[in-house]
């Protein structure tokens, strides 16, 4: 079993906030957006450096969105922020015709998503936004893991052309990718090499995963873990290569089972490469106040549920 | 710059175009379309300052955008007829594998669209957009935009309007075009609005009215006067009073044809009211 080590625990959205902060010292075409939560962002540094590129637009995310889509007309790369559930659902339309029917370059950076808000509760934790958004034609959805990745994703979205929807979190989480390493959208990484079970795991749950194929390895069980950033477009390749080893896949994220991760890969093993494949996702349900870690041990999304559902599909082989 | 019989020819000329483009498809909004035909005539051909071709950036040039994209042919004909794509396309709306899509959107490439619009109340976001790209590029050309005044029931508008003012967006002037009709009739049966001069005056706004909306020459004095009140630190809104279905005198006060293309008799009757001038596409 490969070792990662976790160089320090930080939040995925201080990676993007760093990101930001980056890129505005690189990137002049690259403005900032957000509806009321500055802080809540990490985008204090990029305006404190870049006040004209930074845009204040109150508690009113459809002006934000629309606003967005408007600024890349004069060739801007706005980067819209705000927590995930006001990111998505509830600008679906102004995303679908401003800016995803209308090809605008526009970046939806979006913190505080899936059950890990905690305290908050269900109003905020949503866990249906990775659904919402892959459904829409043209947009690519980025769910990194942890805060040198979010950094990474969060500078290489600026050189795409494109919609692009940016998911990240509130807690602080392990640290254990390279520091500026180079992130290519829709390329998976290979975290480890296993021969009994795949485990695909996004965001947050990639760390889980890992913790959850070391504990495989001493039962004997040897898990390959793969890290999809990009939800999509999907690294079909680097599945289906590991699935004709394996023959069996969990899959995990802090999302509801409908519309997310899993089900993205289930249509592409149906298509290919039919094994079976257990969900580690919420159960179509919403989530509730809590600490990050009582709900993720609640709702069966931490490193002893992908444990359970990988020995589950292995039976199923 | 047209003189007003050149532009006259010119409305004639649209209106005709709206009429047979929607009675060929049997669908369309020809109410809107033509009592908005005057004004964004007298925009694209006397007030805008547009470079040749199209890019979208569109950079030192005016910009507009057309919220209420139902109103679709209008701006159709106008752009084939501004020099953005060759007339003879008109013939293709809302055909499939069309550029002129029921509803204006840039995916499949029109030249001249710079935005999707057809899902109401989104477009005066994206117009301040491209106001605050223009002042971020030390570019002072202006950024217009056209919205139903039915299509103020949506909320995203209320917050566009008071962004604008409060952030100072004063390259930026957004006209209503005040028919007092909607689908289900009028907007004071609807969902009364009160006054909307007041409200966008409380909101901040430099606010002017066009009270004949479909004259030519009103309409050229109001949008000049609304250009020389840019840059003073307010945006500017036109109160523009049309009469839906304006230059057919069947579609005129009703708001039946919001939505209805002509049948045969009555399209020859609207062309006989509007005859040909610069040639039909």
């Amino acid at each position: 079993m490969k070792k990662y080590t976790d160089t320090g625990k930080q939040d995925t959205r201080s990676g993007f906030g760093a990101g930001l902060t980056e890129l505005g010292r690189t990137n002049p075409n690259v403005v900032a957006l957000c509806a009321d939560l500055i802080g809540s962002l990490k985008m204090d540094q990029f305006i404190a450096e870049n006040p004209e590129r930074f845009f204040q637009i109150g508690i009113a995310e459809a002006n934000m969105m629309g606003i967005a889509a408007g600024m890349t007309i004069g060739g801007k790369i706005p980067f819209t922020g705000t927590f995930a559930n006001f990111s998505t659902g509830r600008v679906y339309d102004q995303i679908r015709q401003s800016i995803a029917y209308s090809d605008k370059n526009v970046k939806i950076c979006a913190s505080h998503a899936g059950l890990t808000l905690g305290e908050d509760g269900a109003t905020h934790q949503i866990l249906e936004d990775i659904g919402l958004m892959k459904m829409l034609p043209g947009m690519v959805v980025i769910n990194p893991c942890d805060f040198n990745q979010t950094k990474a994703a969060t500078i290489a979205i600026a050189e795409y052309e494109g919609p692009v929807y940016l998911r990240f979190g509130r807690p602080k989480v392990a640290n254990f990718t390279p520091e500026n390493g180079k992130f290519e959208i829709g390329k998976g990484i290979m975290l480890n090499e296993g021969t009994d079970v795949t485990l695909v795991a996004t965001g947050h749950l990639v760390w889980e995963a890992l913790i959850a194929a070391e504990a495989l390895e001493a039962d004997g069980i040897s898990a390959e873990v793969i890290n999809i950033h990009t939800i999509k477009p999907l690294d079909e390749a680097i599945i289906l290569k590991s699935v004709v080893k394996t023959g069996c896949l969990v899959s995990c994220e802090e999302h509801n089972h409908l519309g997310g991760l899993g089900e993205s890969i289930s249509r592409v093993l149906v298509k290919n490469s039919p094994v079976p494949q257990e969900f580690v996702a919420t159960n179509d349900t919403f989530g509730e106040s809590g600490t990050p870690a009582q709900l993720m041990q609640k709702y069966g999304l931490d490193s002893d549920a992908i444990q359970v559902a990988a020995k589950k599909v292995l039976k199923r082989k | 710059m047209s003189s007003t019989p050149q532009l006259e020819s010119f409305v004639t000329q649209v209106r005709r175009d709206i009429l047979r483009m929607v009675h060929k498809v049997n669908s369309g909004h020809p109410g809107g379309s033509l009592g908005c035909t005057e004004f964004i005539s007298v925009l694209f051909q006397n007030i805008m300052e547009r470079k040749p071709g199209f890019e979208m950036d569109g950079i030192d040039e005016d910009l507009f955008f057309l919220s209420n994209g139902h109103i679709s042919p209008v701006f159709y004909s106008v752009l084939a007829r501004s020099g953005y794509f060759p007339i003879e396309e008109l013939n293709t709306f809302r055909l499939i594998d069309s550029r002129l899509q029921g509803h204006p959107t840039t995916h499949e490439g029109l030249p001249g669209v710079r935005i999707a619009s057809g899902s109401l109340g989104q477009g005066m976001s994206v117009a301040i957009g491209a106001a605050l790209a223009k002042k971020l590029n030390k570019d002072s050309h202006l950024v217009y935009s056209l919205h139903g005044d039915g299509e103020l029931q949506e909320g995203q508008n209320w917050e566009a309007i008071m962004y604008a003012s409060a952030k100072n967006v004063d390259n930026y002037i957004a006209t209503i075009d005040v028919n007092g009709k909607q689908i289900d009739g009028t907007t004071d049966d609807v969902l009364h609005m009160g006054s909307l001069k007041e409200k966008f005056a409380s909101f901040g706004w430099d606010v002017l009215e066009i009270a004949e909306g479909n004259d030519i020459g009103a309409i050229s004095n109001g949008v000049n006067e609304a250009k020389s009140r840019t840059g003073k630190g307010k945006p500017i809104c036109i109160l523009l009073y049309t009469e839906m279905g304006n230059g057919v005198d069947f579609m005129m006060h009703t708001h039946a044809w919001h939505g209805k293309a002509p049948n045969d008799e009555q399209l020859e009757n609207a062309l006989s009211q509007n005859p040909e001038t610069l040639g039909d596409y």
